[in-house]
């Protein structure tokens, strides 16, 4: 089971970054948790400085935009 | 296609070769210039069509909506690809790690360079400013940043240089870097770290120093030079018709007089009225550009007109209201009042220059 937090405010982009996840992950056959992380406070402990973030197992990815399919499937197998 | 499906393609498959993005690239390019000389002659002939004469106020309110209008989309289209281009090489992240623990002064300068060039949407302005203070970028130098985001906003830059000259876009561009240097120096020698909210002041990045592994390819570049387009075309073409219109109606149906006794050099009055009223309208860079070019031709003083427009794209309240999450009331108002007297001065002083 991974966990996986998508870091961001809740704009447009961020919502699409969290459907991204979920797609991948249901295509790979990877069971995952998808949790939103909304507060300023805790996207700032993670270092991210741009939104949408995204967080795999407490590590951090990927900052700033939506990530790219074939770079999500790699951190999700990984 | 959307932005989310471009940037969700799979980039390993059917990869096309880099060639053929720069013979795509170039094609483009070519197809742009020809297009572009040609805009006056497609104007004029539209206007021809209509039932008006083309000296009337309206042949000239039509004429200029006819040339701007394809002007504008063109290039910002060209201006916001080259930006999604160049912007690909930077990050907040980069940025916030080239600036943390530096000192005041070099720092400020370079934070203001950084922020025209480093790509963020507003609704990253409040994680943007936690992250940056908090991996222990100083108070003063983060303002610089975000002061010069949207002061030099590179889209208004480029259609200024477009449409009014390369004259009137330097100025725009050294004195708005040269504001946000100047504000964020001065907002960190008045050492305010006290006025941000309390929870800001609380947190400490755990993993401040996240650093995104770019190894981008070219084509990957340019491909977000496309999305860029996609996306910031596609959200602001209405703003910019809007403000081609009003543009067109100043064109059109100001008197010259007029326009030189409200906002013309000599009434000292007209430099503050114009700040007091670009501050609550908020619309796009893109679409006061226009606006700024029919003032300029009818015109208008050159301090008096960036000063209306440096206040509706640095000053505006939206903006204000998302960063009242992290700053106390207090430091907006030192935010507001510094930013503030930099355009003033800045309007006063080119209405002397250019007297």
């Amino acid at each position: 089971m991974k966990d996986v937090k998508v870091l961001g405010p809740g704009c447009k982009r961020c919502e699409a970054a969290e459907a991204m996840v979920r797609d991948a992950a249901s295509r790979l056959g990877i069971d995952v948790t998808v949790e939103k992380v909304t507060d300023y406070a805790e996207i700032a402990r993670f270092g991210v400085a741009s939104t949408p973030g995204i967080v795999i197992d407490g590590k951090v990815v990927h900052a700033g935009g939506l990530p790219q399919e074939g770079a999500l499937e790699k951190w999700l197998q990984s | 296609m959307s932005i989310e499906a471009i940037a969700a393609r799979p980039y390993e498959q059917n990869r096309p070769p880099l060639w053929k993005w720069f013979a795509g690239l170039a094609l483009a390019l070519v197809a742009w210039g020809l297009a572009y000389s040609q805009l006056v002659r497609v104007s004029e002939w539209l206007v021809s069509l209509m039932p008006v004469d083309r000296t009337s106020h309206l042949g000239e309110a039509l004429a200029f909506f006819f040339y701007d209008t394809p002007k504008v989309l063109m290039l910002l289209t060209l201006i916001v690809f080259a930006m999604g281009v160049v912007r690909s090489y930077f990050s907040p992240e980069k940025t916030r790690a080239l600036l943390a623990g530096k000192r005041e002064g070099v720092a400020n300068v370079m934070a203001a360079g950084l922020g025209i060039l480093t790509p963020f949407c507003s609704c990253s302005a409040v994680p943007l400013f936690i992250g940056f203070v908090s991996a222990g970028v100083p108070l003063g130098v983060t303002f610089s940043f975000i002061i010069a985001a949207p002061m030099v906003n590179e889209v208004a830059l480029g259609l200024l240089f477009g449409l009014v000259g390369w004259k009137v876009a330097l100025t725009y561009l050294g004195f708005g870097l040269g504001l946000a240097i100047v504000a964020g120096w001065v907002i960190g020698r008045l050492k305010l770290e006290g006025w941000l909210q309390d929870w800001v002041k609380q947190i400490h990045a755990g993993g401040g120093t996240f650093v995104p592994d770019e190894r981008l390819a070219v084509d990957d570049r340019i491909r977000l030079g496309i999305e860029a387009v996609k996306d910031i075309v596609g959200r602001v073409w209405i703003w910019v018709i809007a403000g081609i219109a009003v543009g067109a109606v100043i064109h059109g149906y100001v008197p010259a007089e007029l326009m030189a006794r409200i906002l013309g050099a000599d009434a000292w009055w007209s430099v503050p009225s114009a700040v007091a009223l670009g501050i609550p309208m908020y619309t796009n860079a893109a679409g006061v550009i226009p606006i700024v070019e029919a003032l300029l031709g009818k015109g208008a003083a050159l301090g008096t007109t960036l000063a209306f427009m440096m206040s509706v794209i640095a000053l505006s309240l939206p903006e204000m209201i998302i960063l009242r999450k992290v700053l106390t009331l207090r430091l907006i108002a030192v935010f507001v009042g510094v930013v503030g007297t930099g355009i003033l001065a800045v309007g006063f002083l080119f209405n002397m220059l250019f007297h």
